[in-house]
């Protein structure tokens, strides 16, 4: 694949055939020179990684959902994986929260922390609705998922799509991944599954995603934001705005009301 | 692997029993998962966990430990009773119209033949009644009651759904959903592929487990078929070079057997080893070349020395009295028999069985050699916590070998193919490799010999090591010396069909013949997916060019199976070999290239078997010619079938023969089942020294079912003690619905997990303030094995749970 400047690029991860090898851990921590943290036994399923965070770009949260049941049909619904990295947004919190423009948009329409910009502010980390970004305590900058761009700019495909054995990761131009999704989501459906789902292949959330999922559950399953509530904070304020508004207008009536009974007795 | 891991891609249905090639084999489950994806293959797993496998299949079923013989002769009963055989297939290409000896019966869990005093079989009465002309008689009609065939559908008529079930703990109507799809591959133009691992082999019926699928395999006519076959995962990257290479006691390179004693030569060898002809049809291409592979083997090894006066040094081959397997070696150390042990690429303390026996047994003998890249518990275990230094006086010596990494040589995948690799980096340190640490101590053995003599030195002396230094030996001129020469030309083999018996010809190996001819080292080549067109001329997936397959470059074994009488596809979409009308096509033919299958002359399909065909009924296991489920040596259940003989009453008790004290455990004392595996984020133990994976999975654990859990007030987190008769792991509880209780011969059972890959070595033993006390897995695991391999059975046995 020749991977060129101009053009967006992401990830489409299918979730439904995601065997939770954690081999995109792995990878991206060896390409990326991340030490990880120090070993904690988390008691979560196979997940023993935890969040991501500075010392961990891809993260393969488990899900395990087996019914009590002695026998239960698998086929990706009863034990779900997920391997989890910072989603590229087109509207991305953390660049409109950055005050120093350390976080840009990359010539491949990626998302990147420019290290020697960022002051280590901390308002990326709050801001990203994915809890994506933390900070590296060595170096003191705020630390994500690069999408690998060392990589692309050496033509490349990131680390954790090379690595993936069973293609759930797979790297390419949004719209040859996007078709690809909604071939593989139209094949599921035409099975029967018809739970499973694409998150972020469209504009609904953030603006849509250059890191999208096919997902087998809902994305609250996955603690991730569904469509209604992933926007932006800039836009969420309309809504902010009204409910105070409506708020205070309750209140006004609640209290004058009080008040006319307080008179009234 | 019959077929190979990208031939899984071309199949309908795939069972896997025994496996979780998810997690073990994620890189080969692409196929899998392309079978799935791109044909709408169907995937059942049935196994005691659910698992990162059973979590992408269509079907799981929640089955007990070791009862794959119960779920594999239940599905044989279906196809059976049902007639739903491919009747072509069974009546041409197996034995199911050979008839049996009156004398062979089965009765109350026994086969005729059984000594209770020796706890063996005397197999004499399983045989084939033979006519006038010596060969076996035949009902191609299949209707004579002492055929094979109706002697096996009344053999496995005891197994009904409800038998299955009260045995496995598989629902009835799980099963039958299974039963009917399963059912639906004896058509022509459906194929199944049965995958396996260690769960199947690690039993006291192990062979049996997997001889029970292939069994199933042969009804259906899948055997031979591309997307078909019994394709086994091997555990390492090259344990099935490992296999080939004889690295098991019984076997000499390439399969060939051990000479036992009494065999004085090559002849009385080759009548008591190879396989004999038993019909006329039957081409026992294996039994009429045996003693050309074994006389190539004697040359490659003895050179000059051997000749044809002194019959090749046929004396110089060790003839072992008694079995010599991995449970031998540490019983022969607990009896005081053994002085010194070489370990070289694996650690016997973790290993097990039985760790605390083992390690007993390494601290009853005078000197170990443990050869490894990395500490293991084995170089560590005299000074383990816990363990008294000063109370042990086996003088251990750690020799640093270097790790794959940093030399060349030869991976065989399980798919047996030979894939050469470079070397990554140079040797670190003072590290050394293997064979050349081998080569030096040979070497100055043979000094010893030269300077004092001794009782046998001839050969010592005689071993030829024909290197450019020959305490440094290039894998590459190991691999020339497996591959073999023609020592009247020079040159190297091409073939083993050109091997002699007259001492012209050597082979280190007889089935690697070939991937080292004089064009070059085959097992170099990387012609791939790159260039599918030129690559995979069929499109089958074989790419031919793509590194070498044993036998002579052939990807499916026994594909002569793959087509009709007429030499026709049974399924034209998926060929494997076709007869176009003067030659076989396709993949490298298992059959003469040139036979015309119309000819009435032909051989039958499977050149290798005396029989010429699949054996449904065979004498080769000693524990019995059918599979017959038998209960674990420990199991909290009466083997329903019959009772009075629950467990094989031939897998070999050591403890009780060496006169030591009873090791096994009862349902009483202890309750649960347990069962032992790997996690996908770490390989066996050595992974314990990198800290990338050891942060994926930092601590030992134990996998507990959620209901079970509830009634101990067990959270996961908790810290738990498991133990069994033997010994006691102390480690992390892991509460989970995956692992479920189920319901067998009428009782409630609960299954507990156990993954091996702790012990007292590595980074997250090293940061625990118990330094890994009780943190070998295998501590748990019972001393007896397999009847036929002697595998232990590390994959059922019993134990009880407390929470510390």
């Amino acid at each position: 694949m020749e991977i060129k400047a101009g053009e967006s690029y992401g990830f489409f991860t299918d979730t439904s055939v995601c065997i939770g090898c954690k081999a995109c851990e792995v990878a991206c921590k060896e390409w990326n020179q991340l030490e990880g943290n120090e070993p904690a036994f988390l008691a979560d399923s196979f997940d023993n990684t935890g969040q991501l965070d500075a010392q961990n770009w891809r993260h393969v949260k488990f899900y395990d959902r087996v019914p009590d049941r002695s026998t239960t049909s698998g086929n990706g619904t009863a034990f779900l994986m997920m391997s989890d990295v910072c989603k590229h947004c087109q509207h991305a919190s953390c660049m409109e929260v950055c005050p120093t423009n350390a976080i840009i948009r990359t010539e491949f329409n990626t998302v990147f922390i420019q290290q020697d910009v960022c002051n280590g502010c901390r308002n990326c980390v709050a801001a990203c609705p994915y809890s994506v970004i933390a900070i590296n305590q060595k170096t003191g900058t705020a630390h994500k998922c690069t999408l690998c761009y060392d990589r692309l700019q050496g033509g490349l495909e990131p680390a954790c799509a090379k690595a993936c054995p069973t293609q759930s990761i797979q790297f390419g131009p949004l719209s040859q991944l996007q078709q690809t999704a909604d071939a593989r989501l139209e094949a599921l459906h035409s099975q029967g599954v018809t739970q499973a789902q694409l998150y972020g292949r469209d504009d609904k959330v953030y603006g849509g995603l250059n890191a999208f999922f096919l997902l087998m559950d809902k994305p609250e399953a996955y603690g991730l934001p569904n469509a209604e509530n992933a926007v932006l904070p800039s836009r969420n304020n309309i809504g902010g705005y009204a409910g105070a508004v409506i708020t205070a207008v309750v209140g006004v009536v609640a209290g004058l009301v009080a008040f006319r009974r307080r008179r009234m007795a | 692997m019959t077929n190979h891991w990208r031939d899984i891609r071309n199949t309908d249905l795939i069972l896997i029993n025994g496996a979780n090639p998810a997690e073990a084999h994620p890189v080969g489950f692409q196929w899998f998962m392309r079978a799935k994806l791109e044909r709408g293959a169907k995937m059942v797993h049935a196994d005691p966990r659910f698992t990162r496998t059973s979590a992408v299949a269509d079907i799981y079923l929640r089955m007990r430990t070791g009862t794959d013989v119960a779920y594999f002769g239940g599905l044989i009963n279906h196809v059976m009773q049902n007639n739903l055989f491919h009747d072509a297939y069974v009546r041409n290409y197996t034995n199911a119209s050979f008839i049996v000896k009156d004398e062979f019966t089965f009765n109350d869990g026994l086969f005729s033949g059984y000594s209770s005093d020796k706890r063996s079989y005397n197999i004499a009465s399983w045989a084939y009644k033979t006519g006038s002309d010596g060969f076996a008689m035949r009902d191609m009609t299949l209707q004579d009651p002492r055929t094979v065939f109706q002697l096996m559908k009344a053999h496995y008529s005891r197994y009904t759904p409800d038998v299955v079930s009260s045995i496995t703990g598989i629902p009835v109507d799980d099963f039958n959903r299974v039963a009917s799809m399963v059912g639906q591959m004896g058509k022509p133009d459906k194929v199944m592929t049965i995958v396996y691992a260690v769960g199947l082999t690690q039993h006291t019926t192990g062979g049996q487990l997997i001889r029970s699928a292939a069994v199933l395999q042969l009804l259906l006519g899948n055997m031979g078929r591309p997307g078909g076959g019994m394709n086994a995962e091997r555990g390492h990257a090259n344990i099935q070079g490992n296999t080939d290479h004889a690295i098991s006691w019984e076997i000499l390179p390439g399969y060939l057997k051990i000479p036992a004693p009494g065999q004085t030569n090559r002849d009385d060898y080759v009548a008591a080893s190879a396989p004999k002809k038993s019909d006329p049809h039957s081409w026992n291409f294996f039994g009429i070349n045996y003693k050309k592979f074994l006389t190539s083997l004697l040359k490659a090894w003895y050179g000059d020395a051997a000749t044809k006066d002194n019959d090749f040094h046929f004396d110089f081959v060790p003839k072992p009295a008694s079995n010599a397997s991995w449970m031998t070696i540490y019983d022969q150390a607990l009896k005081g028999k053994m002085q010194g042990l070489i370990l070289s690429g694996m650690t016997a303390s973790s290993i097990g069985p039985d760790s605390n026996q083992v390690q007993q047994a390494l601290s009853s003998l005078k000197w170990l050699v443990v050869m490894d890249a990395l500490p293991t518990t084995s170089s560590e275990f005299w000074h383990a916590p816990g363990a008294t230094p000063s109370a042990i006086q086996t003088e251990v010596f750690m020799v640093p070998t270097t790790h794959w990494i940093e030399k060349d040589g030869s991976f065989v995948n399980s798919g047996r193919w030979s894939q050469w690799k470079d070397q990554v980096m140079p040797p670190q340190g003072q590290s050394r490799h293997d064979h050349w640490i081998l080569a030096d101590v040979f070497s100055r053995v043979k000094k010893l010999y030269q300077d004092q003599g001794g009782k046998f030195p001839d050969p010592i002396m005689a071993v030829t090591l024909k290197y450019k230094d020959a305490l440094k030996p290039e894998l590459d001129e190991i691999a020339q010396e497996i591959n073999g020469f023609d020592l009247t030309t020079g040159k190297r083999m091409a073939t083993f069909a050109n091997l002699k018996d007259d001492g012209t010809t050597t082979a280190g190996d007889w089935i690697y013949v070939g991937s080292y001819p004089d064009s070059g080292n085959l097992m170099k080549r990387r012609g791939g997916i790159s260039d599918p067109k030129t690559n995979d001329p069929t499109g089958m997936g074989f790419y031919p060019t793509w590194a070498w397959s044993w036998p002579l470059n052939r990807r499916v074994m026994y594909n002569r199976a793959s087509a009709d009488l007429d030499g026709k596809p049974w399924d034209t979409t998926r060929p494997g070999i076709t007869w176009n009308g003067t030659k076989w096509t396709g993949d490298v033919p298992d059959y003469p290239a040139t036979m015309d299958p119309h000819d009435p002359n032909a051989w039958l399909p499977f050149i290798m078997n005396g029989e010429g065909v699949g054996r449904l009924f065979s004498n080769s296991m000693v524990d019995g010619p059918f599979p017959e489920h038998y209960e674990p040596v420990e199991s909290p259940v009466q083997n329903p079938l019959h009772p009075t003989n629950s467990a094989s009453p031939v897998a070999f008790l050591y403890d009780k023969a060496a006169g030591r004290p009873n090791r096994f455990g009862g349902p009483q004392e202890f309750p649960y089942i347990a069962t032992s595996y790997r996690l996908t984020e770490h390989e066996h133990y050595v992974t314990q020294h990198v800290p990338h994976l050891v942060q994926l999975q930092p601590k030992p654990f134990v996998e507990i079912p959620e209901e079970l859990a509830q009634e101990k007030s067990i959270k996961s987190g908790d810290h738990v003690r498991v133990s069994s008769k033997r010994g006691k792991v102390e480690v992390l509880a892991l509460v989970t619905k995956r692992l479920g209780p189920m319901t067998v011969a009428g009782q409630k059972v609960y299954q507990i997990g156990i993954p091996i890959h702790w012990g007292y070595v590595g980074v997250s033993a090293d940061s625990d303030p118990s330094h890994g006390r009780y943190w070998l897995a295998n501590a748990l695991t019972p001393f007896v094995g397999d009847a036929n391999a002697r595998t232990p059975e590390f994959k059922a046995f019993l134990v009880n749970l407390e929470k510390i």
